[in-house]
Parts: C-alpha cells; sequence; structure tokens
C-alpha cells in the first residue's frame, strides 16, 4: 500500500498534536454516529407499521428528564473538546515574542517568493529548511489573499495583503514535503505549490552557500547570446538574475534556477527539455499565469535556455 | 361553533386560481400565496437542474488527474456559479417559497399579510436569476471569484471582468426579496393566526419559518451593505476593499460570513420544520418535546449571528478570537443535537408508515447527523487549521446542505405535493430516487473527507496524480452521475405525477395541520370555515374528540 499523506503521515510536532486532535474528535463522533445509526435502524425494525394495523400509537408528548439528560452530555463533550482545543492552539501557535522571521513568505498570483532575511537567500516555491529546527515564518501577499499550507507540516495560514501574519513551522524528519495554496486566488489557484525540502543542518547549509553564489555571466558560445537575449527580451523586465542589471522581483528570482525540481510553481519538473517547452509557451502549462507567450524563436528560447542551464 | 374568518374582503371577481383556466397572466399577475409558492418550486427545480449540471462539469473535470475536459477560467466559474445558484436560487426560495404556500394555511389565515410584496418578492429573485445567468452572454462570462467574491480577487485590478458586477447586481435583488419575504412572514405569522393558534400551539415548520425570518431580517442588511460597496469599488473606483488604497480584505470577510454563516441555518432551519412535520405524522406520534424542539431553533437563531469567524480561522485573527469563535460555534451543537434526539424520540414507539416522505427524513436524520458532527470537528480552531479550504470542508456541507437541507425539501415534496396539486407522486418512482440518492450522495461525499484531510485542496481545477487521488476522485465523480440520474427520476415523478397521478384526498396521510382541512388543491379561498384549534393537532382533535391533545384547557 502506497502511504497516505495529510494527517496520515503528520511529519512535525505540530502536525502531530493537529493529527492527534483530530483522529480523537473523529473517534468521538464514530461514536455518537453509530449511537444514533443503531437506535434509527432499531426504531425501522422495530417499529414499522403493520399492514393491517390502523390503530394509532401511545401518544407520548416529551420527558422533561431525557431533555435535560441529553442537554448536559453534549455540554460536556463540548467543555472537553474547547479545552483541546485551547491546548492544542497554544501548542501549535505559541507567541512569537521577540523573533525575528527565518524567512519572509510572500504569495504572488501564481508562485511563492522565500526570502531568508538572515542569509539573504532569495528563491521561489522550493522551501529548504535543517531537520529538527522550528522555524518562524513571516506570511505576505503583495496581490490577492493565498494561504500557506504544507499537509504534513502544519497549519494553513492566509497571506493577505496589508496584514502580517506568522507561523512556526518545521520538520521532524528529512524528505520533500508536497505543500499549495489553500485559498482562492483566481485562475491557477491549482498550480501554485510548494514543496518544503526538510534537509540535515550540513546540506541546507550547503544548499545556502550555493544559492548566494554571484554568477558569472557566460562570454562565449549560445549561452552567451542567451544572456543577451535575457536582457533584450524583456525577461529582466520581470525576473531576477543577481550579477546583472535584470533585479525586478515581479515573478520568480531565476539566478539560481539550476538548483530548483520545478518550473511554474510545481507544473512541469526542471530540466532542460521542460524548460525549453515553458519558455516555448508558457501559456500552454499554465493557462492565465502572467507570464506571456514571448513568441521567441526556437533559436532564441535554446539560447535562453543554455544561458539559465549555465548560471551556477 | 367555529369561527368564520373573512380577514381579507373577498373581491367580487375571484382572484385567478389554480383550476381556473386564465392562462399565463393568471400566474404572472398572481398575487395568491399558493400560486407564487407554486412558483418557487417550479423555478427553484428549474435552478437545481442547472446548479447540477454544473456540478456534474466540475466533477467530469476532477475525474482523473491533469484532465483536460475544460479549461480553469471555465472551471472557476462552474464552481461559482454551481454555489451561488444552489445557495441562491435553490435552496434559499424552496424554502421561502414552500413557506408561502404553506404558512397561511397551517395558520388558518387566508393569505401572506401582504400578498403583493409576496408578489415582488418572488419576481425579485427571477430578476435575480436572471442577471446572474445574463453573465453568461457577456464577453468574459460569469463571475470566477466563487461564492465568497473574497476581496480583493474580485475587485479590480484583478478581476476587469464584468460577472462578478452582475454576480453582485443579482445577489442584491435576491437580498431585498429575502428581507421582505421575512418580513411578510414575521407580521403574517404573529397577526394573522386564526384564535385559538397560540404560539406554543404553532405547527414546528411555522416556528422555523419565523426564526429564519428574523434571521434574514437581521442579516441580509449585511451582506447587501457589502455587495453595495463591493459594486462602488468595482464601478466608482471606490476603495472599501483594496488594501492597495487604504482598503481592508479581511473587513469583507467580516461582512460575507456576518451574513454567510447565519445563511447556513436560514437554509437548515425551514429544513428542520420540514422534518418536524413530517415525522410525527408517519409515526402516528406528537412531536417529542414540542418546547424543546422550538425553543433550541429560537437558541440557534441567537447563537447563529455570533459565530461567523470560525470561517476566518486561517485568517490569523489571534488565539482569543478563535477561542472564542471555536466555543460558539461549538455551542450551536447542543440546541442542534436536542433537536435530532427529538425527532429520534419521536419516532420511537411509533407505527411508522414508510412512504417516500418519510424514507427521506429518516435518511436526513443519519446525514445530517454526520454533517454535524463534521462540523463540531471543525469548530476547533486547530482542526479547522487543517481542514479548512479542503474536500473536507466540500465534504461536511454537503453533508449538511445536500443530505440536511435537500433530504428535508424531497421529503418536503413528496408530502405536501397532494396538497400542492390535487395528486398523489409516483410512490414506486420515489423510492427507485431515494435509493438512488442515498447511494449517490453518498459516493459522491462520503470519499470527499479522506481527500481534504489527504491533502487536497478545493477549488482546484487540477491535481497531480498522488497516491489514490485518481480512484477516489473516479468514484466521486461516478457517485454525481448516479445522483443525476436520480434528479433526472425525481423530476420525471413530478411531470407524470401532474398528470398521471392516483387524485389526492384532502388528508392523504391522515396528518394533523390545518392545511390538510381543506381541499386539495386548496380553494383561491383557503378555507370555507377554519375548524377550531384548541391543540397543536387541530385534526385530531377533529378525530378524537374523546383524547385531545390539550384535554383541561379550555375549549376556545
Amino acid at each position: 500500500m502506497e502511504k497516505l499523506g495529510g494527517i496520515f503521515n503528520p511529519s512535525s510536532p505540530e502536525m502531530v498534536v493537529m493529527a492527534g486532535l483530530t483522529y480523537y474528535i473523529i473517534a468521538i463522533s464514530i461514536g455518537i454516529l453509530a449511537i444514533i445509526v443503531v437506535a434509527v435502524t432499531y426504531i425501522v425494525i422495530r417499529y414499522r407499521k403493520g399492514s393491517k394495523d390502523s390503530s394509532e400509537p401511545y401518544q407520548n408528548f416529551g420527558d422533561l428528564r431525557l431533555e435535560i439528560v441529553w442537554t448536559i452530555i453534549p455540554i460536556a463533550i463540548v467543555a472537553v473538546l474547547f479545552q483541546l482545543t485551547c491546548s492544542t492552539m497554544r501548542a501549535v501557535d505559541p507567541p512569537i515574542g521577540d523573533h525575528e522571521p527565518d524567512v519572509v513568505v510572500t504569495g504572488h498570483q501564481w508562485w511563492w517568493e522565500f526570502y531568508y532575511p538572515k542569509s539573504g537567500v532569495l528563491t521561489a516555491n522550493e522551501l529548504h529548511m535543517p531537520v529538527g529546527e522550528r522555524l518562524l515564518l513571516r506570511i505576505e501577499s503583495i496581490d490577492v489573499i493565498h494561504d500557506f499550507w504544507v499537509p504534513e507540516l502544519g497549519r494553513k495560514i492566509d497571506a493577505i495583503p496589508g496584514h502580517t501574519n506568522y507561523i512556526w513551522i518545521g520538520a521532524g524528519e528529512p524528505g520533500i514535503f508536497l505543500g499549495a495554496c489553500a485559498e482562492f486566488c483566481g485562475t491557477q489557484h491549482a498550480n501554485m505549490r510548494i514543496r518544503v525540502i526538510a534537509e540535515t543542518q550540513e546540506e541546507f547549509n550547503e544548499w545556502q552557500e550555493q544559492e548566494l553564489v554571484i554568477p558569472s555571466t557566460p562570454r562565449s558560445g549560445i549561452a552567451a547570446k542567451g544572456a543577451e537575449l535575457f536582457q533584450t527580451k524583456a525577461c529582466m523586465n520581470c525576473h531576477t538574475i543577481v550579477g546583472t542589471p535584470a533585479a525586478a522581483r515581479i515573478g520568480p528570482n531565476l539566478t539560481h534556477l539550476n538548483n530548483r525540481q520545478t518550473i511554474g510553481a510545481g507544473v512541469l519538473t526542471n530540466s532542460p527539455e521542460n524548460l525549453t517547452k515553458w519558455l516555448v509557451n508558457p501559456q500552454k502549462y499554465k493557462q492565465g499565469a502572467l507570464m506571456p507567450n514571448m513568441k521567441l524563436t526556437d533559436s532564441e528560447v535554446n539560447a535562453i535556455v543554455a544561458y539559465l542551464e549555465a548560471l551556477k | 361553533m367555529s369561527t368564520r374568518i373573512p380577514l381579507v374582503p373577498e373581491n367580487i371577481k375571484p382572484l385567478p386560481s389554480l383550476k381556473g383556466n386564465e392562462g399565463m397572466l393568471s400566474w404572472v399577475s398572481s398575487v395568491d400565496h399558493k400560486q407564487i409558492g407554486l412558483m418557487y418550486l417550479m423555478s427553484t427545480l428549474v435552478f437545481f437542474i442547472i446548479g447540477g449540471l454544473e456540478a456534474l462539469v466540475i466533477r467530469i473535470q476532477l475525474a482523473q488527474p491533469e484532465f483536460d475536459f475544460i479549461s480553469p477560467e471555465v472551471y472557476n466559474q462552474m464552481f461559482t456559479m454551481h454555489g451561488t445558484t444552489m445557495i441562491f436560487f435553490v435552496v434559499m426560495p424552496f424554502l421561502i417559497g414552500v413557506g408561502v404556500y404553506l404558512v397561511p394555511l397551517m395558520i388558518g389565515a387566508r393569505d401572506m399579510a401582504f400578498p403583493r410584496l409576496n408578489a415582488l418578492s418572488f419576481w425579485l429573485v427571477i430578476f435575480g436569476g436572471i442577471l446572474l445567468y445574463y453573465s453568461f452572454l457577456t464577453q468574459s462570462g460569469p463571475s470566477e471569484v466563487g461564492w465568497f467574491a473574497y476581496a480583493p480577487l474580485s475587485e479590480k485590478p484583478f478581476s476587469l471582468n464584468k460577472g462578478p458586477t452582475y454576480w453582485a447586481l443579482g445577489l442584491l435583488a435576491v437580498g431585498i426579496s429575502s428581507v421582505s419575504s421575512g418580513l411578510n412572514n414575521i407580521v403574517t405569522i404573529l397577526t394573522m393566526r386564526v384564535k385559538g393558534m397560540t404560539m406554543r400551539r404553532l405547527p414546528l415548520f411555522v416556528w422555523m419559518i419565523l426564526v429564519t425570518s428574523f434571521i434574514l431580517i437581521f442579516v441580509i442588511p449585511i451582506i447587501a451593505s457589502a455587495f453595495a460597496m463591493m459594486l462602488l469599488d468595482r464601478l466608482l473606483d471606490a476603495t472599501f476593499f483594496t488594501p492597495a488604497h487604504g482598503g481592508s480584505a479581511i473587513l469583507w470577510q467580516h461582512f460575507f460570513w456576518g451574513f454567510g454563516h447565519p445563511e447556513v441555518y436560514i437554509l437548515i432551519l425551514p429544513a428542520f420544520g420540514i422534518i418536524s412535520e413530517v415525522i410525527p405524522v408517519f409515526s402516528r406520534k406528537p412531536i417529542f418535546g414540542y418546547s424543546f424542539v422550538a425553543g433550541s431553533t429560537v437558541a440557534i437563531g441567537l447563537l447563529s449571528v455570533g459565530v461567523w469567524a470560525h470561517h476566518m480561522f486561517a485568517v490569523g485573527l489571534g488565539n482569543v478570537a478563535n477561542a472564542y469563535f471555536s466555543l460558539a460555534s461549538m455551542l450551536i451543537a447542543i440546541p442542534t443535537g436536542v433537536k435530532v434526539l427529538n425527532w429520534v424520540a419521536t419516532m420511537w414507539g411509533g407505527k411508522i408508515y414508510f412512504a417516500t416522505p418519510m424514507l427521506f427524513a429518516t435518511a436526513f436524520i443519519i446525514e445530517f447527523v454526520m454533517g454535524g458532527l463534521t462540523g463540531v470537528a471543525i469548530a476547533s480552531a486547530p482542526i479547522n487549521w487543517v481542514t479548512t479550504d479542503t474536500y473536507f470542508i466540500v465534504a461536511h456541507f454537503h453533508y449538511v446542505l445536500f443530505g440536511g437541507s435537500l433530504f428535508a425539501i424531497f421529503a418536503g415534496v413528496y408530502y405536501w405535493f397532494p396538497k400542492f396539486t390535487g395528486r398523489m407522486m409516483s410512490e414506486t418512482l420515489g423510492k427507485w430516487h431515494f435509493w438512488l440518492t442515498v447511494v449517490g450522495f453518498n459516493m459522491t461525499f462520503f470519499i470527499q473527507h479522506f481527500l481534504g484531510v489527504m491533502g487536497m485542496p478545493r477549488r482546484t481545477y487540477t491535481y497531480h496524480d498522488l497516491p489514490y487521488w485518481g480512484s477516489m476522485n473516479l468514484l466521486s465523480t461516478i457517485g454525481a452521475f448516479v445522483l443525476a440520474i436520480s434528479v433526472i427520476i425525481f423530476a420525471w415523478n413530478i411531470i407524470w405525477s401532474l398528470k398521471h397521478g392516483k387524485k389526492a384526498p384532502d388528508n392523504p396521510w391522515n396528518a394533523w395541520t390545518l392545511e390538510w382541512y381543506t381541499t386539495s388543491p386548496p380553494a383561491v379561498h383557503n378555507f370555507n370555515l377554519v375548524p377550531p384549534v384548541r391543540g397543536r393537532r387541530p385534526l385530531w382533535d377533529l378525530a378524537h374528540p374523546d383524547q385531545l391533545d390539550e384535554p383541561n384547557s379550555k375549549v376556545v
């Protein structure tokens, strides 16, 4: 049997607590449902009217004691539930205090920007984090309301323009955890995915160093042509490549696109072939995305792909 | 001695009647509550079929991962229109319409307090529906921002198409209609009851309509103002909900759910009323704990306006607000549980006749309890953080709105069809309809609980091929087609029974409320004579003079 996701695979301390509460309430609910189903089934079998029977049954108008009993029992259940709710909420969502955020998450239509203020790393759609660390994320939005959600690691939190939110998130084990935008945010809401890459502290440090390298611009061959096209074909109006004049933050930072696993916030796996397909017509793979079909010729596409692949 | 009630002076020329032959004009120009009620019901059937087709398009698109049946824009339009249609043009007008038909009959009145206002309410719903669906003819199609139309997505510059404008205008018309229906119901119920029909003897359906009407007049103005502000933003460049210009995106959510959560009770309380009429009649027993059923409704009505932000647990309002809204929402489980147990206790010890209305009412109890229990779970903020905006929520509210409201509506249609039309509906087709609905409904929505907690977000036109997602979604889609067949049978049953159904006697179910005293269908003036009302079940008292419901009270 393949592994189920979500609450069936809680992979952070926060998620373990929340999944535990969910299981607990589901168990109570199944108990209550079972009582009702058994009672109704019994009634349906026992109190069905006989075909010849035309007499009326005993006319019972109610019973005050029963009413009191079945008002008090739910009150008790609600009291327990409320207590558990509050303790879980405190565990999952403790006060921030004077912590500085480890990552600033900004929702864009339809991709995520991740900025690590302590190191200066700026990346997109893939959130690297060291295993066992509890990170504080500051959640913002540049346009409409989005929602940051990685089902196996924790809660949902809205990314709202004009309103800053914080969540704590950590991964208890290494691995890749899939997430997505959970608040409907327009045409490509479905393709606004998150990958959390939880890795050892050494791997994380190594990744962070790679991300901070300022790549040299290729000086010869097709990649050099790509570098020139990048600056002249309007790519630079939206994207950043560190070490070049391209510094816009409308679209994802492409400096270390090589390091990322997917293109288009999870639409395609990242490979030169897929990058080529994407550049020929992004609208084919992510219809409605804000990146238009740039009407590049095949040789222009190949040159830009070669350039982006050469950035190391 | 019985009382004659000329509450409204009789016209010299009779009003258009159901049996008359004045053609369409008699309907279009009618101010008769029965004709208006029937027009409500007929139009909701049409909208129900349209909304159902939209649901099928959604389910086809989701039948397999990365499927390419429709574009993302069309998908987003479909779920927006499906939700809007089912809530504002099916469940709400059905329940208001069946109330308009039955309330005057149940309280022994000649008509609603304001017959012309009643007609206006109905035609405003139709007008709103036309405005909403007209947006299909505009260049960019209908709204694609969801039935909740969160700002700033629904605002410039993120939605430059005309869809949301038509949407807001259409719903504004429906809002005016709902407030006037609410007022009309309240005045009718408070002032036009026949002698002897005290508030403690009011049929429970009328109680539920009364509480619903109070909710309507309190909460619809909230959303109507929000629609007006949204239209100002969109058309006149105001900035109420646009953070980029100093507005607030969260404010819209407070307005929307300030209306939106009480709306849930607007959609379910009259359904509770139908169930509270059907279950006693088919169990041959009075309702168990009448005052607790009525009183718990009032409790739900009061609580309903103080729980809205449980739709906003992911907004980040802080844990104090989250704790309050968790508790307030969980409290609603208490009066709701009281109701369910009273229905079960009513059936207990009865002699139950399982005709189609009772089948739907019995299934309602189970399906609604399912939806209610998941409702309590998601009222807990941490569980809500896990489940909100996933298919778990889709499953939850379909158990409440379909398994709850719609099952009750089906029960009501089979129950009152003989009174409305003078003909019985086919029991054979009714049973096919019932079983296919139960199978199709649970097949479509039960599995979605699992999809949700496994991490499938709502409102996504496509999804990756993660373990079991494809097969679970396919099962759900097949269930939707079973439901579609059940709806075809239902519609056919109505059409067939109108022409060929067995002629209905005045009181085919041997029921006890006043509407069953008059002819089927009722005469234009409703009653020649209203029987004396000495208890909650006037027709029981007539049939059992030796065993009155309230033997010690003075005969009125």
